[in-house]
């Protein structure tokens, strides 16, 4: 009975293989659809409502002033600082993450390997907020690296790298140093396995024949390893970058208290209200994605794909 | 996070507007459902999971059959959502949440007949506006502490009299100036603790209410947050954070609650608090009962045990808060008879309790709104 009742169902979708497909493809587009791209247009929509600053109420009527306002001297300042720290840690990610992704790719084997792996995943295995508190203690005036430094007689130098105008702070834990610190230790795994995987597909023999045609190692790097690898980088870079950005906890503990994206659009959606400002500044950094993707399409990063 | 936050907030908001009439108070209570959810802050509902000594929940449950389930929340704007979203039967609401949610229409009043205890409740709480509009009470008091200056005894040997000390730049009496050495709140509602100290500070203003700003004191209060950026290493938010910064970070002087302090203390740190002369801000939290919860019974048993002295008591100790219930100070173990005056207890008439600022207001007329405050606030932090 059951199996007659199957049959029938497979033979009337196969005599409409269209069926077949929407019934398969309906699910998935309506998530994407109305759960996915139906919020964000929701979230798109605020962002041209305006706050009524007299009764702290969203008027809702179509309006710019909230986008002019991001234009304001303060929240350009948050943007500015968002944007340079997450390039800064991307670029510092990708350079620690490609000898390493290098090492894994080419010369680890078996055990080693293994150990690769699991060396660059356990940091994701335990919990963000032990790993950001942690470093807080790592960093702090009184702690392991001041210390450190004062046993090998550094801390001139680390007092004249906290001295340094605006990145520097009255210790590691209170300044950007800190904040980049924490941010590139905490991405970089999203860096690595990405460049991994890219130099996983070059070819040796390409390398070998750059050799063999007279290349200087910096050449073969230039001209054959990195082009090969750069969609890789730029996959990685898009996760560092697009995860600063949005980052509001990090910013929080350690750090100078100036403020983040992430942590401005959850001081705006809360007891303040101000959900459409809040709103244009979530759009920022999709805005700021959108061109990153759209140069990283021009220089090439997607044909490998 | 964001997108679904905000979304979450609409759904709320416009549930929120589309509820109709004034509710009535319970006019007796029955048997108890069997059941009770509780929406709180971390560490308020303890059931001896963390601390044996610290239940003040299985008891309840074996003397009423409510099987009490506890939701912690982190904050007010998140209680807030949750209550609007339902399921909940209680709320520890503070003063920023309640008002909202009575103005949303998402708690029902109180009948104080049905709660045996109230009469015990600290009289300056009974009718505290935070949880009592037009003479209906929408809550019991739960607990209530201040916003104390906590700062490091080796610095100073004497508790430091004025706030000036986290506002100005001044050198400490250990001859080295605040710089650096201080924090402050990084919350925009720290603007009511700038205005506190100018209220004393420049009479001129007309300061009445640190809650309640014109224009004109707004921009005072503003200039000397202002300035008090170059003083602040990192603004405090998270209460270990700051235990640790006074530990590790060379912090000597702060803005603070009970708790850092009681922890600092019980870890043997030179660190004390005081209430200087200008006063200091505070909160207070009241238990509210939701529109439509489905244990009022329950609800109302609990509402009952939450002012009994022992809870309270224990509580108080645990939390580093002063009881709403004035007998909890007095041979509770936990607390010790000191308790209450080391959360203190005999400041209640220095502290302005936390509300949401809005444009209308008594004092002014029309004031600066809490969304402003937040933009400005992040303005000076980013400076």
């Amino acid at each position: 009975m059951m199996a007659a009742r199957a049959g029938t169902v497979s033979d009337f979708f196969f005599r409409r293989p269209g069926l077949l497909t929407l019934a398969l493809l309906a699910p998935p587009l309506l998530w994407i659809g109305v759960v996915y791209v139906g919020s964000l247009f929701a979230l798109l929509l605020q962002s041209f409502y305006h706050l009524d600053d007299f009764s702290g109420l969203v008027v809702h009527e179509f309006t710019l002033s909230t986008y002019a306002q991001l234009a304001a001297p303060a929240n350009l300042a948050i943007i500015t600082r968002t944007v340079t720290m997450a390039a800064v840690v991307t670029i510092a990610a990708a350079i620690l993450a490609f000898p390493i992704a290098y090492y894994a790719a080419r010369y680890a084997k078996g055990p080693m390997k293994a150990l690769f792996y699991l060396a660059v995943m356990m940091p994701l295995w335990s919990s963000y907020l032990v790993k950001v508190y942690a470093w807080k203690l790592i960093l702090a005036k009184e702690g392991i690296l001041g210390w450190l430094a004062a046993q090998l007689h550094l801390t001139p130098a680390l007092n004249a790298l906290l001295a340094t105008p605006v990145i520097g702070g009255p210790s590691l834990s209170i300044s950007y140093i800190g904040t980049f610190l924490v941010f590139t230790y905490i991405w970089l795994p999203y860096m690595i396995l990405p460049i991994q995987a890219a130099l996983e597909r070059v070819p040796k023999t390409l390398i070998e024949a750059a050799a063999d045609l007279g290349a200087h190692p910096g050449q073969t790097f230039r001209t054959v390893l990195l082009p090969l690898a750069l969609p890789g980088v730029v996959a990685g870079s898009i996760f560092t970058f697009s995860l600063t950005l949005g980052d509001y906890i990090i910013p929080a503990i350690v750090g100078n208290s100036r403020p983040f994206i992430g942590q401005t659009v959850y001081a705006l959606q809360g007891t303040a209200g101000d959900i459409p400002l809040a709103a244009a500044f979530t759009v920022v950094p999709m805005a700021i994605m959108a061109v990153y993707l759209t140069i990283a399409k021009q220089l090439g990063a997607f044909d490998a794909l | 996070m964001s997108t679904t936050r905000i979304l979450a907030g609409l759904l709320a908001l416009s549930a929120a507007c589309s509820t109709g009439l004034a509710q009535e108070a319970k006019k007796e209570i029955g048997a108890g459902e069997g059941a009770l959810n509780i929406v709180a802050w971390p560490g308020y509902i303890e059931r001896g999971e963390t601390d044996k000594a610290y239940d003040w929940v299985t008891g309840f449950e074996k003397e009423t059959g409510c099987k009490v389930s506890v939701k912690t929340a982190a904050t007010s704007d998140e209680m807030v959502t949750l209550m609007n979203q339902g399921g909940f039967d209680l709320v520890t609401a503070s003063g920023d949440a309640s008002l909202r949610l009575i103005a949303g229409k998402k708690v029902q009043p109180i009948n104080i007949d049905l709660v045996p205890s109230w009469k015990t409740v600290d009289d300056r709480l009974k009718d505290a506006p935070w949880h009592t509009v037009d003479g209906v009470h929408y809550g019991t008091p739960y607990q209530w502490g201040p916003n104390v200056l906590a700062y490091n005894t080796t610095v100073f040997k004497d508790a430091p009299k004025s706030w000036s000390v986290v506002f100005e730049e001044q050198n400490l009496p250990d001859g080295k100036s605040n710089k650096g050495r201080v924090q402050a709140f990084d919350g925009p509602i720290y603007v009511a603790d700038a205005a506190l100290y100018l209220m004393k500070k420049k009479p001129e203003l007309g300061i009445k209410n640190p809650y309640e700003l014109n224009p004109t004191q707004y921009a005072a209060v503003m200039d000397l947050l202002k300035a008090q950026r170059a003083l602040v290493g990192r603004y405090w938010h998270d209460a270990m954070v700051q235990v640790d910064d006074f530990k590790n970070e060379g912090v000597v002087a702060s803005s603070s609650w009970p708790f850092q302090v009681n922890l600092l203390v019980a870890d043997k740190k030179p660190v004390a608090s005081t209430v200087p002369e200008e006063g200091a801000t505070g909160w207070a939290d009241t238990t509210m009962l939701h529109a439509s919860a489905e244990h009022p019974n329950c609800a109302y048993l609990w509402l009952n045990h939450s002012l009994d002295p022992k809870v309270q008591g224990d509580l108080a100790a645990w939390f580093g808060s002063v009881p709403s219930v004035p007998a909890a100070c007095k041979g509770n173990a936990l607390l010790t008879d000191a308790g209450c005056d080391t959360n203190g207890m005999a400041n209640f008439d220095k502290i302005w309790f936390w509300r949401t600022p809005t444009g209308k207001c008594e004092a002014e007329g029309a004031c600066v709104p809490y969304s402003q405050w937040t933009k400005d606030y992040l303005a000076v932090m980013g400076q």
